[in-house]
């Protein structure tokens, strides 16, 4: 069990998503860094999408009322167990009444956004729909469909025994692992959308070689971007039409607005892009009032991409699973 | 414009969407249904969601090259016949104006219409279901009379009640929830449209149909 200690707004439960229920109108939800949640609960030996508490706003406070291994991936929030530093992505053990605070993000070699408390075992959240994710329109999933507050407790799941027990080692953050920037900036690889070419050849230029700043309403939902104004060569009125987050719109405003995990899973306004599926946990981890730039990139480099960050995962769960059995025979 | 061949594009690499050519209409619609029951059959997809007169596919794992599927997608269209789905027609007492439909004025505005001719026209058709999306237990209907058509705001309102009566476009649709959305909401009604314990859990489906009841108009 884990009681919440901070008031801690926008704290939700999330796993790796809702797949297979669109056809109802239900969206992913899931955590907005993937792979931050994944590496979580590798290190502990957990199902990688065992569920995880996703923090984004801080500072932060919980107790563990029992004995648990946890992992903090995400962005580094200088946190401390009963006061003492713990390092980020890494695993570590608390003994009953441990206290964990988490600070906001530091400004280190790479700034975040989101940290996710993963625990051994999971948070043990019913299934709702095939997912414990947290589905806030509609209130379901997660924690009774809500975010998380002060004295809310979460059950911890078993950890069963045939689990590969959790290892107290780090991984290095895919922010430093696979980089990626352009001019300095942390940068997001793009295929263009259906409604690319309907766009003026200047807006075109502009979308790939200027900075994007994320607004303060930016969230969960979608990060409404600001920047030069994005203008179609004529007014377009689009059908409805299943999105998937990701999809970058352009409203009549001219602002483009990327849909995220809370996004509705269908619209209307033009789509000039889709940040590929493998960058979208960097973009997760994008700061409000920071700048990102956009890549165009194919079909063919997408699905590399798309490899390149499944095989480091692998790498991470083969190099974990090594050392933990090493650590079995000492 | 031409448009006789269906477009098909992607979504990132996690879906493709499928465009119907010509205008919005039912026997259009339909095809989309019959296309998505066989797509949905398909080993390489998750999901075939209706839109509007077109059809999202996520993919299980993206495909390493696209054209076979997009040949077979082209091939099943064009084998495909409107497949009618006859359903149930649930009535919703809608209010129209006042605090509940504050972009009643803009529609008013765009159309040139008075509140009563546009009360009138968005309550005379039985609207059948086209798809659901959106948000939990959302439907798209079809059938809006064009006189009432009314562009989607510039930008989109942060939070809207469940139960606002909203038109985008050429099209008109109940929210099942409280949620963002940049449609012009001109009136309200109470329903449930969604419970996740229920199997299925939404209450509506294609080929169900929705009729607005004037149940006040404020002014």
């Amino acid at each position: 069990m884990i009681t919440i200690l901070s008031d801690s707004a926008l704290a939700t439960v999330q796993d790796l998503g809702r797949t297979g229920a669109l056809r109802w109108g239900v969206g992913s939800a899931g955590a907005m860094d993937r792979a931050a949640l994944t590496c979580g609960n590798l290190l502990l030996g957990n199902d990688e999408g065992a569920a995880a508490i996703e923090l984004q706003v801080f500072p932060f406070e919980a107790c563990f009322e029992g004995e648990h291994h946890f992992a903090l991936t995400g962005a580094d929030c200088g946190a401390t167990l009963n006061g003492r530093p713990l390092l980020p992505w890494m695993a570590g053990r608390a003994d009953p009444g441990g206290v964990l605070r988490l600070g906001p993000p530091a400004n280190s070699r790479w700034r975040g956004a989101r940290a996710y408390l993963c625990v051994a075992g999971g948070i043990d959240v019913p299934i709702v729909l095939g997912s414990r994710s947290t589905q806030l329109r509609g209130a379901f999933g997660g924690l009774e469909g809500r975010t998380l507050r002060q004295g809310d407790r979460l059950l911890v799941g078993a950890a069963a025994d045939e689990r590969p027990r959790p290892v107290e080692i780090g991984i290095l953050p895919p922010a430093l692992a696979l980089p990626l920037e352009r001019d300095g900036l942390p940068a997001l690889r793009v295929l263009p959308g259906a409604e690319y070419e309907a766009f003026t050849i200047a807006s075109r230029e502009a979308f790939w070689a200027e900075p994007w700043r994320v607004t303060p309403q930016s969230d969960r939902y979608g990060f409404r971007l600001s920047g030069p104004p994005l203008e179609p060569i004529a007014p377009m009125e689009l059908r409805s039409h299943g999105i998937v987050p990701g999809v970058i719109q352009v409203p009549h405003g001219g602002q483009p607005i990327v849909q995220m995990c809370d996004a509705q899973p269908s619209g209307g306004y033009p789509k000039i892009g889709t940040v590929i599926d493998a960058d979208l946990w960097r973009l997760g981890q994008a700061p409000i009032g920071s700048r990102i730039r956009f890549i165009e990139t194919t079909w063919a480099d997408a699905l590399a991409a798309r490899d390149e960050l499944i095989a480091w995962m692998a790498d991470v769960r083969r190099l974990l699973d090594l050392y933990r059995a090493r650590s079995w025979s000492r | 414009m031409s448009s006789a061949e269906p477009r098909i594009s992607v979504l990132g690499t996690s879906a493709l969407l499928f465009e119907a050519p010509g205008e919005m209409d039912l026997p259009t619609q339909q095809r989309i249904w019959a296309l998505a029951r066989e797509a949905e059959t398909w080993p390489e997809l998750r999901e075939a969601v209706p839109g509007m007169n077109n059809l999202l596919l996520s993919f299980v794992e993206p495909p390493r090259r696209l054209d076979a599927i997009q040949e077979r997608l082209v091939a099943a269209w064009q084998a495909a016949t409107p497949l009618p789905l006859g359903g149930r027609v649930v009535e919703l007492p809608v209010v129209y104006g006042g605090e509940g439909g504050p972009h009643m004025a803009d529609v008013i505005a765009h159309t040139g219409l008075d509140l009563d001719e546009v009360v009138a026209i968005h309550s005379a058709p039985v609207y059948p279901v086209y798809a659901l999306g959106s948000h939990p237990g959302y439907c798209y209907l079809g059938g809006m009379d064009a006189r009432i058509t009314t562009p989607r705001r510039k930008v989109p309102v942060i939070r809207i009640p469940g139960g606002a009566v909203s038109i985008g476009g050429a099209q008109t649709g109940v929210s099942a929830s409280d949620g963002p959305s940049g449609w012009n909401t001109i009136g309200t009604t109470s329903m449930r449209f969604f419970d996740e314990t229920h199997d299925p859990p939404a209450l509506l489906k294609p080929g169900d149909s929705i009729a607005f009841r004037v149940a006040g108009v404020i002014r």
